[in-house]
């Protein structure tokens, strides 16, 4: 019998792995944003889940705006990253310290 | 049982994708992975009834905004070898991080499972249920600020991505509204009197 807690599992499992690739591919901006991307598809499916066992609509509809805001992040951080190739041609996060941070 | 099956298939080929995403060597790989890993959950959230968001994962997911990361993938021109240093330096820690982050979840989930009556069967939808409708009556009246200023937030996102890309360019035409305007009918058109000619 198919259980919210087998939902919950799957999204955790997926943001572990998402969380990972952010460690693993460090270097490489694209990678970090579409592993952002997966981590708020976990996120998306936690509220699905919950929207579906608990029955209750706010759970699609927050989803909904996640997926708008998270367009926009995409949008945005792929333009900065266009921006940036074309200053530095190269997408290396190492490359970016002109800030001293 | 038929829906567990179902749901261990897709489960699994969605971690798989997810997976792949983050251990393939080349970038583009990575994109259609992710492709794949949007797909597979757009079908998990079909089964989960939520088939309005189901359909628009796959439209604005795969349809615009992976497009939009393959463009910039293949339009810049990366050398994908000095971005993979170091990748199997870190990948023990991330593998210790995500291993101990799963089994974090895993545990609490399974703990506060115990007597939820969320975790209970729950009945399907009736055939003729329309989840569209069910979420437009309430994103219409309960959420509509929240839905204009999602609204707003895609305008600007609109308008930054364009500041953001667009670059003067030294010798390219482009056109002066102002000037267009205020051009006189004597700037263009002169009237020459002369006799009349033949061949």
């Amino acid at each position: 019998m198919l259980t919210l807690t087998h939902y919950l599992m799957l999204s955790g499992a997926l943001f572990a792995i998402a969380v990972a690739g952010i460690f693993i591919n460090r270097k490489n901006m694209i990678l970090l944003l579409m592993c952002i991307e997966l981590m708020l598809l976990a996120v998306n499916f936690n509220f699905i889940a919950f929207s579906r066992f608990l029955d209750d609509t706010a759970g699609q509809v927050f989803v909904f705006f996640i997926l708008t805001v998270a367009a926009a992040e995409a949008a945005i951080g792929l333009a900065i990253l266009v921006v940036l190739f074309r200053t530095r041609s190269s997408i290396n996060v190492k490359d970016m310290n002109s800030m001293k941070g | 049982m038929f829906e567990l099956i179902f749901f261990g298939m897709y489960a699994f080929v969605l971690l798989a994708a997810a997976v792949g995403v983050i251990a393939s060597r080349n970038p583009v790989h990575s994109a259609m992975f992710l492709v794949l890993a949007f797909v597979t959950s757009a079908v998990l959230w079909l089964m989960l009834e939520a088939e309005f968001l189901g359909i628009v994962l796959v439209l604005v997911y795969v349809g615009a905004v992976m497009v939009l990361f393959l463009f910039v993938v293949m339009m810049l021109d990366i050398n994908s070898d000095t971005l993979r240093q170091g990748f199997l330096t870190y990948a023990p820690i991330g593998i210790i991080v995500a291993v101990v982050a799963v089994a974090q979840i895993w545990s609490v989930v399974w703990l506060r499972d115990q007597g939820l009556p969320a975790a209970a069967r729950i009945e399907p939808a009736a055939a003729d249920f329309s989840n569209t409708a069910e979420l437009g009556a309430v994103l219409y009246t309960e959420y509509v600020y929240p839905f204009e200023l999602a609204a707003f937030v895609l305008l600007l996102a609109i308008v930054a991505a364009i500041v953001l890309t667009m670059r003067k360019r030294p010798n390219l035409k482009q056109q002066d509204i102002s000037k267009q305007v205020a051009v006189k009918r004597a700037d263009r058109v002169r009237i020459v009197k002369m006799d009349a000619e033949r061949d």
